[in-house]
This record gives structure tokens, sequence and C-alpha cells, in this order.
């Protein structure tokens, strides 16, 4: 349950928020489920308490606060911009019965600012200090990286967008993996309808397959079938750039000595120059608001699977001796996400929530 | 003494009464045959005759020790189910597959892997997300959570879930089948790895009941007779 010190706290947080020069946002608690599941898929259902509306439909307890920020910021005001927000939301728990179902988030996200390295910094610089009294353990990641990484694959464009689009999904994106680097197997079925249709029209194929049904148009099992005869001669991304691909989702160290070798992996994989010099930005401004680069845990797949919008810096804020706590800050840039909102204007985007329902007997003990 | 729970009706009833026939135990119904009341010969065990469907819910409760019922209704009706009841027994009948099927048409898919790919494609093209029509959802989630599968959507279809792609509310369907018939008299096919779960009539443990020394005693004799009659 949320106590009234819980929301004592989440109004502090508010408040310091605001101090370092955020608009407060509100936000209604339900939310049209349909955006949400554009946005995150079924997977949302596991997470997210539905509910049905007898004239708006089905809605969804929110979730999170970042799509009605994000949809309020798109909507009209102008960037840079930078808001606050605190109250309850509600998550489903399928697992595990003694998490919360309800609990408050304080949140402070950043739009549009001129200096991505900067916001990244200044939004985990001040989640940092909001929990300083925890003394609180950091672990950042960039996700940046894996996908400039996949841009960078010598390989065709289909090939790349298939593995951009299951970034966030580990098992799949391993799958894709070993097809595109030609360890999995072809299965024989598939070969053999290849070659088939170097001989049928795709029409003919499909007649003879059964009765059509469903939405799905023959143009669009040829369109399918097109695309998987030019895979088939496309030849397999290649040793050097898959194990560029392995050694970043493994890779664990400091932010200070990732770059370095990001940058001798860019010799292989071009696009990761780039994606090593906002590292670089990422860990100087950083050091320029008092946390030492060196001294920062980092993995780049680090919360790859934790929100599928996260495409950039990523971060936690965790407290000291307590792994069977959740983190007590979360954060991390989405970039992307707000295109997809802001029908396809987007804008850079960084924010995080503190969790003040965890701080009980942690700031105060400490 | 021991609460046991079986199917109250129809031929899951008699495969149930048949198989602990066979194992040495006596299972009959008691009174007339509207009512829902049993016995059981030959060891210290109260029947209890329940609907299948509710038969998981009482094993999570633990108002009954031991139950029978088809394993995917403990899958689909319990949370997180290793954790309420232990199986004990496969016993062997009420196959029912959980399979996920597209239309045969689909000739560029036989897989997961091309299902996903289908589904960003049909995204792209309609405007909306390639739509599975079930009654068991979550155990559809989770299957095409673990194999990475995006873009689709679940519609719940509580009956003729084979038809509503015939019907254009669904692309594709997720359901029970036991010989693959209706499947193919709609004109759908199931992905060479679409079996979601195979499902069979299965004796539980309810982990949550109340397991006193006497209640025990009775499992572990049940268990040796089960170990003996094979």
């Amino acid at each position: 349950m949320i106590t009234s010190a819980d929301r004592d706290r989440a109004a502090d947080i508010l408040a310091r928020f605001r101090e370092a020069g955020a608009a407060p946002v509100a936000a209604a608690i339900l939310q049209p489920a349909g955006t949400l599941l554009d946005l995150y898929g079924e997977d949302i259902r596991a997470r997210a308490f539905t509910t049905q509306d007898p004239l708006a439909g089905e809605m969804m307890l929110r979730p999170d606060f970042t799509v009605p920020v994000v949809q309020a910021h798109m909507a009209g005001a102008s960037d840079p911009a930078r808001y606050c927000y605190a109250g309850e939301v509600f998550r489903r728990q399928e697992s595990d019965p003694d998490r919360p179902r309800e609990y408050l988030q304080a949140g402070y996200e950043v739009f549009g600012a001129s200096d991505p390295a900067d916001a990244d910094a200044e939004v985990f610089a001040l989640l940092h200090e909001v929990l300083a009294p925890c003394k609180p353990i950091a672990a950042t990641g960039d996700l940046g990286i894996l996908i400039a990484a996949v841009e960078g694959l010598t390989t065709s464009e289909r090939r790349r967008a298939a593995l951009r689009r299951h970034i966030w999904r580990p098992v799949r994106f391993r799958r894709l993996m070993e097809r595109f680097t030609g360890q999995a197997a072809r299965p024989g079925k598939r070969a053999a309808l290849l070659a088939t249709l170097e001989g049928v029209p795709v029409e003919e194929l499909v007649a003879r397959a059964g009765t059509a049904v469903g939405l799905r148009e023959t143009g669009e099992i040829a369109s399918r079938l097109g695309a998987l005869r030019e895979d088939a001669v496309e030849p397999p991304v290649t040793r050097s750039e898959a194990d560029v691909l392995d050694t970043l989702l493994t890779m664990e160290g400091s932010m200070a000595e990732a770059i370095d070798p990001l940058r001798d992996m860019a010799v292989d994989l071009p696009t990761l120059g780039p994606a090593a010099d906002r590292l670089e930005a990422r860990a100087d401004a950083l050091a320029r608001r008092g946390h030492d680069p060196a001294a920062l845990p980092f993995a780049p797949a680090r919360n790859r699977t934790a929100m599928e919008y996260y495409d950039g810096f990523t971060f936690t804020l965790s407290a000291p001796g307590r792994p069977d706590l959740a983190p007590l800050a979360t954060g991390g840039r989405y970039d992307a996400l707000t295109a997809v909102l802001g029908g396809g204007r987007g804008v850079p985007a960084v924010g995080g929530v503190v969790r003040p329902g965890l701080l009980a007997g942690l700031a105060e003990g400490a | 003494m021991i609460r046991l729970g079986v199917p109250s009706k129809g031929r899951l009833m008699d495969k149930t009464f048949d198989w602990f026939g066979r194992h040495g135990l006596t299972l009959s119904r008691t009174g007339n045959d509207r009512e829902y009341a049993g016995q059981v010969e030959g060891a210290e065990i109260t029947l209890v005759l329940l609907s299948a469907g509710e038969i998981p819910r009482e094993l999570a409760t633990g108002r009954i020790h031991l139950g029978v019922t088809g394993s995917d209704l403990v899958r689909e009706k319990l949370v997180r189910w290793e954790t309420k009841v232990e199986t004990i027994a496969r016993m062997g009948f009420g196959h029912a597959d959980l399979v996920l099927a597209v239309p045969q048409v689909w000739i560029d898919v036989d897989t997961l892997d091309d299902l996903d790919a289908a589904a960003a494609q049909f995204r792209a093209t309609h405007g909306h997300r390639l739509r599975i029509a079930t009654k068991y959802h979550r155990q559809v989630r989770e299957f095409l959570r673990e194999h990475g599968v995006a873009d689709y959507a679940l519609v719940d279809s509580q009956g003729a879930t084979e038809g509503t792609v015939l019907n254009g509310t669904a692309e594709a369907i997720a359901d029970i089948t036991s010989t693959g018939e209706t499947l193919r008299a709609n004109h759908l096919k199931v992905l060479d790895d679409g079996l979601i779960h195979a499902s069979q009539a299965t004796l539980f443990r309810s982990l949550p009941a109340a397991w006193d020394a006497p209640a025990r005693r009775e499992l572990d004799a049940l268990r040796t007779r089960l170990a003996a009659t094979g």
C-alpha cells in the first residue's frame, strides 16, 4: 500500500524536480489501451491492468507516465522542455506475489535538449542527488551502441531492419543472427519451395495450397516470397562482424574503459565510431557533474529487456546491499518513441523515475 | 481424509474411473445420476465430483488434495502453476494439443520465424497487428514471448475459433485440436513448431492442501499403488 509518508517523499522529490526547472504535468490514470498495446505489444497485458469502459472501450490503469507525458509534449509544447510528475502506477504481478501492484513514481523528463550527452548526465545526476542519502549504486548501459552496430552490418537493409526490430528480444535476436551468419540451417522444406518458385508462379502455388481465407492477400505472400528468395542468395554476415555484436552483448566494465575497445571495434564496424563519440561525450558530461566515468559500471546491453523503448543511454540506481529490492530509480533515452507517438515528428528525449515507496527505511536509516 | 476431485460427467469421468480401476481403486458415483457425489472403495479417500474447469481452482485453494483435469486447464487458469500443484501421473487419455495455426495458403509461413516476419509485414501493410484468435490467452502470450514473436494481437474467441479466419476477425488462431480435422476444414494448417502445449488428463496434487500425517500416509499408499500397477 502507498503510505502517506510515501506521498510526502514523492512531494519532496517533485519539489526538487521543479526547482531544477521542470514543469509539472498531470496524467490520467485510465489510459486508452490501444496506444499502449500498439507501442508495447501484447506483453503489456501481462504487466498492466486492463479494464473496460462502455464508451471509451478498453482502458488500462497507467503502467507508467512515459506515454501520457510524451503525448502531452508532442501535442504542442516547444523544445526544449523539462517535465516532472508524481503519482501512482499500476502493475500486474504474474510471477512474484510480493511485488506491489500499485506504487508511486516521481519522474523527470527532458525533451529536445540540443546537447543529448549533457541531458543524459543532467537526468542521471539529478536522480542520483535525490537518492544521495541512500548512497545508491549506479549501473549504466547504452542500447544506442547495439543499434549502431546493427546499422553497420554489411548485409541487406531487410536483415538490419529485422535485427533492429528485435533489439529488445534477446531470444529472437540470437536466432536471427544464427540465421544471418549461416549457422542455422535453412529448413529443407523452404529450399524446396524456393526451387519450385523458379518454375511456377506464386499465384498458382497459393491456389494449389488451398482456399484463400483471411485478410492477408496473395500479393503479400508473393512479396514475402520475393524477399525470401533474395535473402537465400544474400551472403552470410561475416564472423568478424558477428563477433563484434557478441562482444557488445556481453561486455561489462566501467564506462571510461569501454570507450577505447569500442573505437577498436569500429575498425570492423565503422558505425561504432560515432557511438563511441557519443559515449565519450556522455562520460565527459557526467564527469563535469561530479560522476567519475571510471567508477560507473557500464554494459552496453544493460536494461535491454526492461522496456521496449530505450534506444540510448540507460541507467539504474539501486540500494546498496539490497539485491531483493527493485532499483530505486531507472531511466534512459527514448528518442524513437517520441517519433512513434508524435506521428513521425520525433524529439530527443531522456528521463527517469524514482520510486519513493522503496525509500522508506533506507534514507532515514543511512 | 484425502479429497479427490474428478470430472463430474462425460467421457473424462468414465475414463478417470477406468484409470483408477486399473490401478485397483474403484471409484463410483453414489445416489442418483443428478447428484454430484461419489465414493472410493479400498482407500480412505473422499470423491468430489466437479466440473473439469473448476478443478484447477479447487487444487490451488487446497480444498481438494488431489484432482484430475486437463494439464492445459491448469496452465491456463493457475498463475505459476508449478508452485501450486505437483504432477502425480499423466493418465494417457484426454489428449488435446494447443496449437498455432495459420491459413493453408500462407505458403511462405511454416515456422514461428516466418510468423514473426509475416506479422511485421502484415502490420506495415494493414496498419494493425496480426490478430490471433484464442481463448488460451496466457499460454499463447507466454509461448510467443518466449519465442520472441512481435506485432501480433490476441483477440478473444470463446467458441468456433477455427472459423474466425474465414469470417475475417482474425488472421491466425491458437486452439485445442485432437485430430486437426476441423482446422483443415477451415483451410488452416499448424505451424511446424506451433505446438504450444500437448495436454492430457493428469492427476495433480494440491501443494497448499492440508497434508496431515494420515493424508500423507494415504498419498504414499496411492503412490506405491500407482508405481506397482504401472
